[in-house]
């Protein structure tokens, strides 16, 4: 159309510094905030898990008060969770969606402005209450009453945090949804998006549905705790277990939010290094379609233990137990796209085959933490700790960080340093599983999580699981360089970057230019 | 600063959305600092929320300036339908939460409570016996009577639905350019949403100072309060947003084509009936 003219002529009219970034509308400007703001609480977060790993490298109290012992796991939980993994997918959200639909923008911008700078403030007020009277809450993030009610002056600030957090969310998700439905090129059809669009069309449609829902358990125990409603107290006539109901309704598709759009990624980079097709693209929509909708009622297999009627124990079971099906489909999609592939190995296909790998771990723990009989056994141990960071650090994270090498190219116009890149990786893989392997063993032996003390015999594994804490941790410092080095100069990358890479991003000039596409690219 | 990308209209540089973080933060951490028993807590809980109201009156006037100008085309158009779609989807799920513990209040845990569940009785109250509504074994709040349906609530459920069809007539007017009955038929609308609130006002006063029915009132005052109060909210939302729909209107916004302002505005005003309507059933009469 004849505005691409009008678009050049306002090229440079942005403003630079501080101001660029605190009013931009801009989807690429929006995308750097929050990965940029997701590698800060990587860090944060990181440094709380940090010290968890030291106070346990030894049994008996060395460093801290079993208080903030108990603050760090529910801090990092919170960080980790609504400020690392959920705004990195978003800012990959923002940077790729538009590119990959052959978009101008966002469908919503000075919305998708708001969906970023909600967060910094959120997580202020969320870290201040670090050093709050009575401390950070320490109840656990899942914040179970009556528990979670002895936080001292934090509690109110707990509470609206998560309220902040849950309206940048949905705003979020709003427009993604929005970008996806009414921003699609001609030609661009439903089933001709790519995997990570599709993905993330499902998860923000998990978010609109779950996050009001958790707002709604956190009000309930604002009110709980302020203005004497009795939601959570058996002599009122309600139950605390009502909370975890609520709850983990939200929680259990929350889960799937941190692993979808990972899920997407990884069906990006594979079939790039295998130069092959996805296998089965559209029986992988089917599938991601088919997790979120069990996501809505499997939610009590996360509350096995705290008394249930025995159908409502059998349902949960069964019904978690089914989402093995879809997750094998995609898992045999990603093995079948590599096989008799012309593969090479660059950073981020050994973050994807990692992934592919580990994070099957992390769903075959989960499929034994689904039986119910046998979770009376596991539940609140650290199996259950080795399980979700199976699927979150080395599910989740992992992706996002292939996902930063395979696409960093492309944001700075830069390649990064291969050779780091791939010690990147060794030095994570090896050390994440020194890390989380050996909680298994100390969960199935009868070590519980969220306490900062333990009985002698399980010292060796924490120990051994410590060390390999210390060297994750470190590693990622070499992430934060590489990054870093990258944005400020190396190789000139190519448009397509990937000698496989398929996909309207990949037709973009790297960087690509202020505004992807001024005028739709037409699809065949 | 604007351009238009193949017709779709891309803002450059939004000015309200930090202002409107800052009006939230400020409110909220002062409310925090409030409950806490902070004395300064209240006046910055205000100071925040003037924030807010500011930052809403300055992003919906550049918003309703653009329109105006003819700045959105029916791409854009579909962006906030579906946008303002997905908004009131959230919003149903919100409520959801609260009709999810009054159900869960109503077939478990009251019905354990009073020896469904041998085991929770036993231990806990031992010998109470369940009814709705309740209060609970421990009497929480003392004795109070529940709100009974045919009274003001079913009045309050024939002004609501009223103003459902009120609503539809002035968009009929409106698709049909007919000003003097389009801000009729809103006026009408608006009036009838301020009449409820007024009704849900008494009820409430009575309630408090002659049933002795408080948000402390166990599960049932819990649940009662809770949902009909973020209802009540909901409506007060919607009412002012048609008033100031009906402003427009008076001032010569909309066209029979282009008129997504209002039609948001009548969607979450349909939004709080049916909200009202689950409210009427599983509230008041069962």
């Amino acid at each position: 159309m004849s505005t691409a003219t009008t678009h050049d002529a306002h090229h440079e009219e942005h403003p630079s510094g501080l101001a660029r970034w605190i009013f931009t509308t801009n989807h690429k400007d929006i995308g750097t905030l929050y990965l940029l703001f997701a590698l800060l609480m990587f860090i944060v977060g990181g440094a709380m898990a940090m010290i968890i790993r030291a106070e346990l490298f030894e049994p008996g109290l060395q460093f801290v008060e079993p208080q903030f012992f108990n603050s760090m796991t529910t801090m990092h939980a919170l960080v980790m969770i609504f400020g690392a993994v959920m705004p990195a997918f978003v800012g990959l959200a923002n940077w790729l969606i538009p590119m990959m639909i052959g978009a101008p923008d966002m469908a919503l911008p000075r919305m998708n402005n708001w969906s970023f700078w909600i967060l910094p403030f959120a997580f202020a007020i969320l870290i201040s209450t670090l050093f709050m009277d009575g401390g950070a809450p320490a109840g656990g993030w899942t914040m179970y009453p009556p528990l979670v009610l002895q936080t001292g002056n934090a509690f109110p600030f707990l509470i609206f945090a998560v309220h902040l957090m849950g309206i940048s969310s949905i705003m979020g998700a709003i427009n993604v949804i929005v970008t996806i439905i009414n921003m699609r090129a001609p030609g661009m059809t439903m089933m001709k998006m790519p995997l990570f669009v599709w993905t993330w069309l499902i998860t923000a449609y998990l978010l609109i549905a779950t996050m009001p829902v958790l707002a709604g358990s956190v009000t309930m125990l604002l009110t709980d705790r302020f203005f004497d409603t009795s939601f959570f107290d058996a002599a009122g006539g309600g139950d605390p277990v009502m909370f975890q109901h609520i709850f983990w309704f939200f929680g259990h598709p929350e889960v799937y939010i941190l692993i979808l759009p990972a899920f997407g990624i990884v069906s990006q980079i594979i079939p790039t290094f295998a130069r092959k097709p996805l296998f089965g693209y559209s029986s992988m929509v089917y599938a991601t379609a088919s997790i979120a909708f069990l996501s809505f009622i499997v939610w009590a297999h996360h509350m096995f233990t705290v008394g249930m009627p025995l159908t409502g124990e059998l349902f949960f079971m069964y019904a978690t137990m089914l989402i093995a099906v879809p997750t094998g489909v995609k898992v045999f999609n990603w093995v079948s796209t590599m096989w008799k592939g012309s593969m090479t190995f660059e950073t981020p296909m050994l973050f994807a085959v990692g992934f592919v790998v580990m994070f099957t771990i992390g769903g075959f723990s989960g499929l034994m933490l689904a039986i119910a009989p046998v979770d009376f056994q596991y539940h609140d141990t650290y199996f259950v700790v080795a399980h979700f960071h199976y699927v979150l650090v080395t599910g989740a994270v992992f992706a996002i960080m292939g996902a930063t090498y395979y696409w960093l190219p492309k944001w700075t116009g830069h390649m990064y340093s291969e050779k780091l890149g791939k010690l990147h990786f060794w030095l994570s893989t090896i050390s994440v599983n020194v890390l989380f392997f050996p909680q298994h063993f100390l969960g199935l032996a009868g070590m519980p999580r969220r306490i900062p003390d333990y009985s002698p015999q399980f010292t060796e594994f924490n120990q051994l699981s410590s060390i390999g804490g210390f060297a994750f941790g470190l590693t990622q410092l070499l992430f934060v360089y590489i990054v870093i080095q990258t944005i400020r100069g190396g190789e000139k990358a190519s448009e397509q970057v990937w000698e496989g890479a398929h996909g309207l991003e990949w037709t973009l000039p790297s960087p690509p230019p202020y505004h992807s596409f001024s005028t739709a690219p037409e699809i065949k | 600063m604007s351009e238009a990308h193949g017709g779709y209209y891309v803002p450059h540089g939004a000015n309200w959305p930090i202002v409107g973080s800052i009006g939230l933060t400020t409110m909220l951490v002062g409310l925090a600092n409030y409950l806490n028993g902070s004395s300064v807590g209240f006046t910055m809980m205000l100071v925040g929320l003037g924030i807010v109201l500011f930052m809403m009156f300055g992003w919906f006037g550049t918003v309703i300036g653009e329109s105006e100008s003819g700045m959105y085309n029916d791409q854009v158009d579909k962006s906030f339908r579906q946008g303002m779609s997905w908004f009131i989807f959230s919003e149903v799920m919100f409520f959801a939460a609260f009709f999810g513990a009054l159900f869960y209040a109503r077939i478990f845990s009251v019905p354990w409570l009073g020896g469904a569940d041998a085991v929770t009785s036993d231990v806990l109250w031992n010998g109470w016996e369940a009814a709705w509504p309740t209060n609970g074994p421990g009497e929480v709040g003392g004795e109070f009577e529940s709100m009974e349906a045919w009274g003001i609530p079913a009045i309050n459920t024939l002004l609501l639905l009223s103003s459902g069809v009120t609503v539809t007539f002035a968009h009929w007017a409106l698709k049909k350019n007919k000003r003097g009955p389009l801000v009729l038929w809103l006026l009408a609308t608006v009036a009838l949403g301020f009449t409820f609130l007024g009704f849900q006002m008494f009820e409430y006063y009575h309630a408090y100072h002659e049933m002795n029915l408080t948000l402390g009132s166990g599960v049932y005052g819990s649940t009662f309060f809770m949902l009909t109060g973020f209802h009540g909210f909901h409506v007060t939302l919607g009412a002012i947003m048609l008033t100031v729909i009906m402003f427009r209107c008076m001032k010569g916004h909309f066209t029979p084509e282009h008129h997504f302002g209002f039609e948001g505005v009548a969607w979450y005003w349909h939004f709080v009936d049916v909200v009202w309507l689950g409210l009427f059933i599983f509230v008041y009469i069962l």
